[in-house]
């Protein structure tokens, strides 16, 4: 086939592609977040102290953390999701990594060195590094579905990030289930937590959103 | 593009047929660079023209062009590079070989072949508004299809097609 052939059938291709990537992905989040919700309050459910923690600082800060997290992925995806890479990613990140010093800076002013140990370990840890995962999965393929209508410069980099903006959907869901407030904790294990999410989307990506 | 995108089928034409130029150019350098002919130089030409036209919502009309073309020239290239087992290939007598059975020709060698791999329909509604030049109204008629139906059937089939070209190892 010849290259004006090719480009007669393209101009004849007038198919408009559907709405923006932004809120595309958006949609598929809350999708696929909707399920997490539905396996988060079938199994974990909500933590049976829930009101007088809405008005501490640390559960506010937890919440902020996780929701700051959840937007700052949402718009590394966008970004990672064109053929031209912007040029430092992960100072995207910057802003969650400031907050989560400072508040680690705050819990470990807020109270005294020996119980530092305690609070850290908490005792969720290991439901936390289920719980994330688990919970993550069914976004995190919702995203990457709709990521495939994208063309991202590094596939494995945009699977990373979506892998991270699933694991904060999933964390967003298990901040209301876990009692372990402390920064400390939160920090730790959440980001632990995230880890396998972000690997499994990265391996992902680099398969499912060639293009 | 921005004219393309409100459906001016003109503008659309003459960007593909610039882009189409300045692609040639840059991936026969490519190709050269890396020790490889130009022989199947078009392929990668068709195969990114197909990627710009799928993926042209992937531009931020708030910047400009170029870099997301060089993006994408770059992406594929790269991409063809690698199936064609590239760090295997490296081979001076290789290249030069490939030099001289490469004329210009800018009839790509895969397109066909690929092309022939779709769906029946799909490759009729190709066929006939790449070289024969229908209009897509007229190929419905033909084909005793609605116009909608065959605009459709030619979007899948450029999908498919660039998803053929992902597929292709050869």
């Amino acid at each position: 086939m010849k290259t004006d052939n090719l480009i007669d059938a393209l101009v004849a291709d007038r198919a408009t592609p559907a709405k923006p990537l932004r809120w595309a992905l958006a949609a598929a989040l809350l999708a696929g977040g909707l399920v997490s919700l539905a396996l988060f309050l079938a199994s974990l459910g909500m933590r049976a102290d829930i009101e007088p923690a809405l008005g501490t600082w640390r559960f506010e800060l937890k919440v902020g953390l996780v929701l700051l997290a959840l937007g700052l992925a949402f718009s590394l995806c966008i970004a990672l999701s064109r053929p031209v890479a912007p040029a430092h990613p992960g100072r995207r990140l910057l802003p969650l990594a400031a907050l989560a010093v400072l508040a680690v800076a705050v819990e470990l002013l807020a109270i005294p060195s020996a119980s530092w140990a305690s609070r850290l370990v908490g005792s969720n840890a290991l439901v936390c590094l289920i719980a994330i995962p688990a919970l993550a999965i069914v976004p995190l393929a919702a995203v990457l579905a709709m990521l495939r209508s994208g063309a991202p410069a590094s596939p494995a980099l945009a699977g990373g990030a979506a892998g991270l903006l699933a694991a904060a959907a999933a964390a967003a869901l298990y901040a209301f289930h876990c009692f372990d407030d402390s920064p400390l904790f939160v920090v730790t294990w959440y980001a632990l937590a995230a880890l396998p999410v972000v690997a499994l989307g990265a391996a992902a990506g680099h398969r499912l959103l060639r293009w | 593009m921005r004219r393309a995108r409100q459906g001016d089928d003109e503008a659309y034409r003459r960007l593909l047929g610039h882009v189409s130029l300045w692609l040639r150019a840059v991936v026969r350098r490519g190709l050269t660079a890396a020790g490889r002919g130009p022989a199947d130089s078009e392929d990668v030409v068709q195969e990114a023209l197909l990627a710009m036209h799928l993926k042209r919502d992937t531009w931020d009309e708030t910047q400009p062009i170029e870099p997301w073309l060089r993006a994408i020239a770059r992406y594929k290239l790269v991409d063809h590079l690698r199936r064609r087992g590239f760090h295997d290939h490296l081979d001076i007598d290789d290249h030069a070989e490939q030099v001289a059975v490469a004329v210009d020709a800018d009839a790509a060698v895969d397109s066909a072949a690929l092309l022939a791999g779709l769906p029946e329909r799909q490759r009729r509604i190709v066929e006939e508004i790449s070289l024969k030049g229908r209009r897509a109204a007229e190929v419905a008629v033909r084909l005793g299809m609605s116009e909608g139906a065959v605009r459709v059937a030619l979007h899948r089939a450029l999908k498919a097609l660039a998803a053929a070209y992902r597929r292709d190892q050869s």
